[in-house]
């Protein structure tokens, strides 16, 4: 079972205190956009063997959605950022490729 | 008809080896808005004497307190029968900010443990490590299978705000981890 | 037959005798014993049969790795199966009766299965009971019933009356296992600062030391024992735990501490099992190493014991195993309990040593006793049939046709070498060598489990890490290493003498002849033997997996402790390839089994799982609440009166909602106040229709929908100022829509000035309905409720009676109808009020099963009934309440898919059987013929079915092919069995069409 930290309230909880929201950094495709591209985004999903990117909520805390790094198959946790972001931070990706360098990058 | 109105479990206590207790009713509000600002910080400070508290704090003045909910949330406690009257001075003082004023003292339930039992009993339903909190945090967090907010209030004393409609199953919780000879000799 | 020595016994009180029974007989024990010594002190060898063969089967080990002695344990309410009689204390009044014999342990009918051994080969699940078919019903399962399953389950009306809890806790360091290496890690580390807890699983600390007779410091090991553990109860930042066993470690530093209160004191008044749920910056496992078996004809006997165990029993209960012990070896450890039996005045005609040297320091000392060593020899058989009587010995390089020697004994101590307890390195993905000196696996510390930080949480020290001889060093280096602090030097030393290496005995003797080799048994517990391992590997079982699960070695309650190494090596042998080539068995959490109470903990009775209330359930409690679940809410289904049947009070509510005031407990639905500048805007987006242009006082009824365009909640938002709106949720869905709000607000518009608050709980809410609901309301007064100052579909706030009220005049059922909310503090005392003021009218409360009819007959929706998460708004004829306005709102995109404009989906209509009963709910209606699989072809199904009381005759509401424009036509629906009910398409609007009752 997980440890992740909240960005928001500073808190480092275990799993159970979290809700899990799948891909992070997902791009809404609404009214006028094609099928490959709401496609895209309702239902394609990376499953990605090392470092995913991914939305969780503190649900039984401030309530608020965050976004961690984490890799897949150590499940190492590279760090926790807040959602109001569409790519990750910098200092964050460079964290990641410093780790894994053969990561392919965001 | 506030002089009709009743908590969920007027005088539910327990005895074990900490005191629980079901704590009637509390004036509860919530406050959304940018805690930077100034004009928050000066509302709250007129209407309840207390200053912004910090992250995960929980400060006081007579009668009245602010916890930390989230970075943009408060939540103020104060005499039951003054949350109305707070709630619409508060919403004038605010009436140019985007901020979001709402009594929630009936949405909830509210239990005192005392004794210095309480991180001992607690530690059994949260997941939670209670030897890092101390006299004036507040901990937003998991008892059992409900959302809880405990708020270490005194030496030997914390206050749990959970939702009205589960108080029955957080005093059973409560009563449950907190019974006699359970001790488990962790923090106590 | 074992007996109780006259004097010794390190853990026993001989002050203090305990009477207990095993298989209705009396027998005593002293304080301190386990059950096994208990068993064995009173000469039961015999303990149990074994599960395929129930062959007689004896204790073998001393602790969690026995594999035989499992016993049923207490009565009644208390029994519980499968419970280790080597790790159960004694306790006064404890009742044991031993497992798997029919009818009795001494006289087994079933041993039969043991003369015909070929019924039960390896993979004899897969190959046995096939032909002829008849056999199955009438002989193959009768037997199999009779004789599968290991123990029997507690009487199902037993309840367990224990307690149970679980506890979460915090630490830098976790060291499990309080044997010397525990100790000194957990005492280095605890020096240096750090938050330490270290867990043992018996009832001891010292671990096995004290029995093998070492010395640290130049004294015996129970002085350094008892030195540290008073150092370490000294420090604040420790935490010492007995009876304790880490039983799993997982993901980021949680380790699952199973501790067991009062198994061994079950008067205490406290909890009996408590789940440590830890979290633990770093870990070291100190779990100590588990001796091998042999495999040699007959090493199942009762009497054939690990010479370990042996020791154990001699030195912590002073225990003879037999008046003659003969020590079966492949190494110099074995010695010892050789000689310390020999020093206790105990027989031991002979060390039978597979190796062709055996002069260190302890074969030397054995000899010196006069203990006679026969090298490079085996046990080829043991004679006896439910107890040892002797043994015969052969060359280790034979085939065992015949013997060299034999020898009288009524026990045999047998050690095949030690493997490491690497399973709770391993239970997280920590990987292993194969050690070629000790041959066994060792934690490989270069492949560690990996926690949050990407660095390796787990050492291990002592002899789980390998270390066969001097540990309390590495033990002090990894304690310090575990908290970062400056590495010393290590403060103690303990001195043991030096032991020659082991040579590895995997079958004895070497190339022994089949019918020994059917004989040998590698696993106790599941009855398999060397025979059914090289069976397997012949049939093409390679994969160690698939061979642990065709002859289902290590698959036991025990999971292989003892027999995981030997029976890996005998497949390797067999498939002529190397122990390390062959890899090893999954090492899955728990260590060994734990309750399933602690499991659940408090999760039972009352706080099974939350059960929400309303402010008014006392009230329907008291009032002959029939219950319903809604998610963790309870409602009433309807209101029994004394003798009323559920259908009949049913039709009394619904009568009387429809002729004259009724009132309906609906606090459950969801309130959420949504308010902001961009309030409007945002609710624009999230219902499918127009929600901006709503004016304060006002009401609308609204549709989300998902992404997909399906329906997902419904309900009425009321604008209670410019800013502000008051969002009404399906029962179900506050928390749902609540937290779908907040991802949007905080995922995608995050610069939306909105704010969200979940006020469910701050109001209870009250329908007040039916034609005479306005006179009652008016009879409390305090708000001008007519149709001019209260239109349909608006709302005020004021007074009610003096109460706090805010009205909506929204109606669910196509009455007249107010729906008030009032602070839940206030609720009770209000319903209490209307009832009293209503009396006189005949007002009554209704339930939701009156709710369910009265908006059927109104043809209403029900998200969960019309809908399942696949059906769009324009399925159910609900066009109208989307807006053709706006760009864009959740679900739109979704909606213009091609398969969502198919004009043959399934769309809303109202059924009506032709003979008026009640259609089955859920049933499909079906089309004349086949398809192409031969399956009847569907046009559509049932999503609501009632009786109609205001009708008099079955309704119902469903989704049929091109439904609305089949008005009128006849459908034939699935009924039980072979039975079809007809029904006639209608309009779903059964009652008051026009809407004129609920706008008066």
């Amino acid at each position: 079972m997980l440890v992740l930290t909240c960005p928001y309230c500073g808190i480092t909880a275990e799993e159970t205190e979290f809700k899990p929201g799948g891909e992070a950094h997902l791009k809404r495709f609404g009214p006028g956009s094609s099928d490959a591209d709401y496609e895209s985004y309702m239902f394609n999903r990376k499953n990605p063997r090392g470092v995913h990117f991914e939305r969780w909520r503190h649900a039984y805390g401030c309530g608020k959605w965050f976004l961690a790094a984490r890799d897949t198959v150590t499940l190492e946790v590279f760090g926790t950022y807040r959602a109001q972001t569409t790519t990750p931070p910098a200092d964050l990706v460079a964290t990641i490729a410093q780790k894994r360098p053969d990561w392919e990058g965001v | 008809m506030s002089d009709l109105a009743t908590s969920a479990l007027p005088g539910a206590e327990f005895s074990g080896f900490v005191q629980v207790r079901e704590a009637g009713l509390h004036g509860m509000i919530t406050l959304r808005g940018d805690l930077a600002s100034g004009t928050l910080a000066a509302a709250l400070h007129n209407a309840t004497g207390c200053a912004l508290p910090a992250q995960r704090k929980v400060t006081r003045a007579e009668g009245f307190a602010l916890a930390w909910m989230s970075p943009d949330e408060v939540l103020i406690l104060c005499p039951y029968a003054q949350a109305p009257a707070l709630v619409a001075t508060l919403a004038q003082a605010l009436a140019g900010e985007f901020a979001t004023v709402a009594n929630v003292s009936d949405a909830r339930a509210v239990f005192t443990l005392s004794g210095p039992g309480w991180r001992d009993a607690l530690a059994k339903l949260c997941p939670v490590d209670f030897g890092a909190m101390a006299e004036g945090d507040i901990r937003r967090t998991r008892a059992a299978q409900v959302a809880a907010a405990i708020w270490v209030s005194g030496p030997q004393e914390v206050h749990l705000v959970c939702f009205r409609s589960v108080a029955g199953y957080m005093f059973d919780l409560l009563s449950t981890a907190a019974a006699p000879g359970s001790e488990p000799g962790l923090y106590a | 037959m074992s007996y109780r020595l006259a004097q010794g016994g390190r853990l026993i009180n001989r002050a203090a005798p305990q009477t207990f029974r095993f298989n209705g007989k009396s027998f005593t024990g002293f304080a301190g014993d386990t059950l096994a010594a208990g068993l064995l002190a009173n000469g039961q060898m015999l303990v149990g049969r074994s599960f395929k063969y129930h062959r007689p089967r004896g204790i073998v080990a001393s602790g969690a790795e026995e594999p035989n002695a499992l016993v049923g344990l207490g009565s009644g309410n208390s029994f519980e199966p499968n419970q280790r009689a080597t790790t159960t204390e004694l306790f006064e009044g404890l009742v044991a009766e031993s497992q798997n014999h029919w009818p009795s342990l001494d006289f087994d009918l079933l041993a039969v299965n043991n003369l015909v051994p070929q019924f039960l080969t390896a993979g004899f699940y897969y190959k046995t009971f096939l032909q002829p078919r008849a056999f199955w019903k009438h002989v193959y399962e009768p037997i199999i019933r009779r004789s599968a399953g290991l123990g029997k389950a507690p009487a199902p009306e037993a309840r367990d009356p224990n307690r149970y809890e679980q506890i979460y806790a915090f630490c830098d360091l976790l060291v499990i296992g309080g044997g010397i290496a525990g100790l000194q890690a957990a005492l280095s580390a605890a020096q240096a600062g750090a938050r330490v807890v270290l867990w043992e699983q018996t009832a001891h600390w010292g671990g096995r030391a004290p029995v093998d007779g070492v010395e640290i410091d130049g004294a015996p090991a129970q002085n350094w024992i008892e030195t540290t553990l008073a150092k370490l109860a000294a420090l604040p930042n420790v935490q010492l735990r007995l009876r304790c066993m880490g039983a799993g470690v997982h993901d980021h530093g949680y380790v699952l501490g199973y501790e067991r209160v009062t198994d061994h004191a079950p008067d205490l008044d406290a909890p009996r099992h408590r789940l440590w749920r830890m979290r633990a910056r770093r870990i070291i496992t100190a779990t100590g190493a588990i001796e091998r078996p042999l495999s040699f004809a007959g090493n199942d006997l009762p009497g054939v014991m690990l010479a370990s165990a042996m020791r154990d029993y001699l030195v912590n209960y002073a225990i003879a195993p037999g008046r003659e012990v003969v020590v079966v070896t492949n190494n110099d450890d074995a010695y010892r309990s050789a000689i310390a039996l020999r020093k206790a005045g105990i027989g031991v005609p002979a060390v039978i040593d597979a190796r062709a040297h055996a002069t260190g320091p302890l074969p030397e000392a054995a000899r010196a006793l006069g203990i006679r060593v026969l090298t490079g020899k085996g046990i080829r058989k043991v004679k006896g049939r439910k107890c040892v009587t002797g043994v015969e010995v052969c060359r280790i390089d034979s085939k065992g046709t015949a013997y060299t020697d034999t020898f009288s004994c009524d026990a045999v101590a047998m050690s095949g070498g030690w493997s490491p307890v690497v399973h709770l390195w391993s239970h997280c993905g920590g990987k292993l060598l194969w050690d070629d000196r000790g041959h066994f696996f060792r934690p490989d510390p270069s492949r560690p489990p990996l926690g949050a930080d990407g660095a390796g949480f787990v050492q291990v020290c002592g002899a789980a890490n390998g270390d066969l001889g001097a540990v309390l060093e590495g033990a002090h280096g990894a304690g310090q290493k575990a908290v970062s602090a400056p590495l010393t030097p290590a403060p103690a030393q303990e001195k043991l003498e030096s032991e020659a290496p082991m040579e590895p005995v995997w079958i004895m003797p070497r190339r022994a002849e089949y019918d020994l080799r059917t004989k040998m048994w590698l696993d106790f517990q599941n009855d398999v033997k060397v025979a059914d391992v090289q069976l397997a590997a012949r049939e093409g079982y390679h994969s160690v997996e698939h061979t642990k699960r065709y002859t289902t070695l290590g698959m036991a309650t025990d999971q292989g402790k003892l027999s995981n190494i030997n029976g890996l090596a005998v497949l390797s042998d067999a498939l002529g390839q190397p122990i390390p080539a062959t890899g090893t068995t999954t090492f899955r959490p728990p260590y060994t089994p734990i309750s399933l109470g602690a499991i659940g903990a408090e999760a039972r009775g009352a706080t099974f799982q939350p059960l929400r209330k309303t402010p008014l359930m006392d009230w329907h409690a008291a009032h002959g609440a029939d219950w319903e679940p809604v998610g963790q809410w309870r409602r009433p289904y309807t209101y029994l009166r004394p003798g009323e049947k559920r259908h009949d009070a049913v039709n009394r509510e619904v009568r009387n909602a429809r002729e004259n005031v009724a009132l309906l407990d609906a606090s459950t639905l969801g309130k959420l106040l949504v308010r902001g500048p961009d309030a409007g805007k945002f609710l624009d987006m999230l219902y499918t229709n127009m929600m901006s242009s709503l004016k304060p006082g006002a009401c609308r009824y609204g549709l989300m929908c998902t992404e997909n365009g399906f329906l997902m909640d419904d309900g009425v938002v009321a604008r209670l100022d410019e800013q502000s709106f008051l969002v009404h949720t399906t029962s179900g869905g506050a928390d749902h829509v609540h937290g779908w709000m907040e991802d949007w607000l905080q995922c995608e518009w995050w610069d939306w000035k909105v704010h969200v608050v979940n006020l469910t709980e701050q109001f209870a809410q009250i329908a007040v309905v039916g034609p005479k609901a306005r006179v009652l309301l008016e009879r409390l007064g305090g708000m001008d409720l007519g149709a001019q100052a209260l239109p349909f579909m608006g709302w005020r706030e004021g007074k009610i009676g003096g109460f706090d009220a805010r009205v909506f005049r929204i109606s669910f059922s196509g009455e007249l109808s107010f729906e008030i909310a009032i602070p839940a503090s206030q609720a009770r005392a209000f319903w209490d009020r209307l009832m009293a003021e209503g009396a006189d009218m005949g007002i009554m409360p209704y339930g939701t099963e009156a709710l369910h009819i009265l908006r059927a007959e109104k043809g209403f929706i029900m998200i969960g009934d019309e809908t399942d998460g696949t059906v769009i708004p324009q399925d159910l004829g609900l066009n109208w309440a989307i807006s053709k306005k706006k760009d864009d709102f959740l679900g739109k995109r979704g909606m213009e898919r091609s398969a969502m404009q198919n004009p043959l989906r399934w769309q809303l209509v109202g059924l009506e059987t032709v003979d008026g009963s009640v259609l089955p709910h859920g049933a499909l209606a079906v089309k004349a013929g086949l398809n192409a699989n031969k399956q009847a072809i569907t046009e559509g199904r049932v999503t609501s079915s009632y009786f109609s009381a205001t009708l008099g005759r079955g309704i119902a509401l469903g989704l049929v092919e091109r439904g609305p424009a089949r008005m009128g036509e006849v459908l034939s629906f699935a009924g039980e069995g072979k039975t079809r009910i007809t029904a006639r398409i209608v309009d779903p609007v059964f009652y008051d069409k026009d809407g004129a009752k609920q706008n008066v």
